[in-house]
């Protein structure tokens, strides 16, 4: 049996069917997971994709981070279960204390939207273990709130557990994110978030399938 | 009590906003403008006895803003 990935659907959320076609197209059974409701369904993994939860009033990801579903989905990502969080989902996780520092305005005020190159550093989370470290995936990005931002005193510490998974190649940083960072785990290894898109990037006819791989990682989840 | 909370980008964090302005006011004329940062203004009224400075901090530091990147004040207006 196939691992069963949700996908959060808050209101304002607008990239959960590309997430749900990756996910198929990595051989994994989706399930939406609604924003209101408390069950996460028995899912093996979780996604939470981008979008503009809550229409990002107040602050990027700070009303979603309270929704019923996201207490489930902090209680899972503690115990371990995968998560992954996409751009807006970045944003929440963040926001949620699940994963380490904090989204700030693009270093241009511009929405950027272009493919970048992102370099895989580590292969000690979930979503990159099929990946080897320095492999590069040619990912798009698209959003105005993308600078991730922790402060100087924990990055080295950051670095040190191998926690900055996602870097963009050199000349790619579309945002202006501190040491280039393009996507963080926690600790464990298990909690991932990212601004790039990988569930637009498992289509050759948009240019690259490389996205693919961070979902695949977890088809032995199930197992 | 009305309550007045300001959001301002933490010192040292980039703010880009701030930047902007500073760089746009020049062309109106206004060229001694210096340090200028853009935040966030929020009102709120708040019934009920209690310490509600405190309570107001307290969403503050849950809600209203992110103390990672953004320090915040609490006015009482009335």
């Amino acid at each position: 049996m196939s691992a069963r990935v949700g996908i959060v659907l808050f209101p304002g959320s607008c990239d959960e069917h590309d997430a749900l076609l990756a996910v198929e197209r990595a051989g994994l059974e989706p399930e939406y997971l609604w924003h209101a409701d408390p069950d996460l369904k028995g899912v093996d993994a979780v996604i939470v994709p981008g979008g503009f939860s809550y229409g990002d009033y107040l602050r990027v990801g700070a009303i979603a981070r309270f929704a019923p579903v996201m207490e489930e989905v902090s209680r899972f990502a503690v115990e371990g279960g995968p998560v992954l969080g996409i751009c807006n989902g970045f944003q929440v996780l963040c926001e949620a204390h699940l994963l380490p520092g904090a989204l700030l305005p693009n270093n241009s005020l511009r929405f950027v939207c272009r493919q970048v190159d992102v370099v895989v550093e580590h292969d000690r989370t979930v979503f990159t273990r099929a990946s080897e470290p320095g492999e590069v995936l040619s990912l798009p990005v698209k959003h105005t709130t993308g600078c991730w931002f922790a402060p100087a005193e924990q990055l080295d510490q950051l670095e040190a557990n191998g926690q900055l998974v996602l870097r963009y190649a050199a000349g790619h940083n579309p945002n202006g994110s501190t040491r280039d960072v393009a996507g963080v785990s926690n600790e464990a290894g298990n909690v991932l978030g990212l601004m790039p898109h990988p569930e637009h990037a498992t289509d050759a006819l948009t240019g690259s399938t490389d996205g693919l791989r961070l979902f695949t990682a977890l088809s032995p989840v199930a197992a | 009590m009305r309550v007045r909370v300001l959001i301002r980008p933490k010192e040292g964090i980039l703010d880009p906003q701030g930047q902007a302005v500073e760089r746009a006011l020049p062309a109106l004329g206004y060229d001694d403008v210096s340090n200028v940062h853009v935040g966030r203004l929020v009102e709120l009224d708040v019934a009920g006895d209690g310490d509600v400075e405190a309570q107001v901090r307290e969403m503050c530091e849950r809600l209203l803003a992110n103390p990672l990147i953004e320090s915040y004040e609490v006015q009482a207006i009335g």
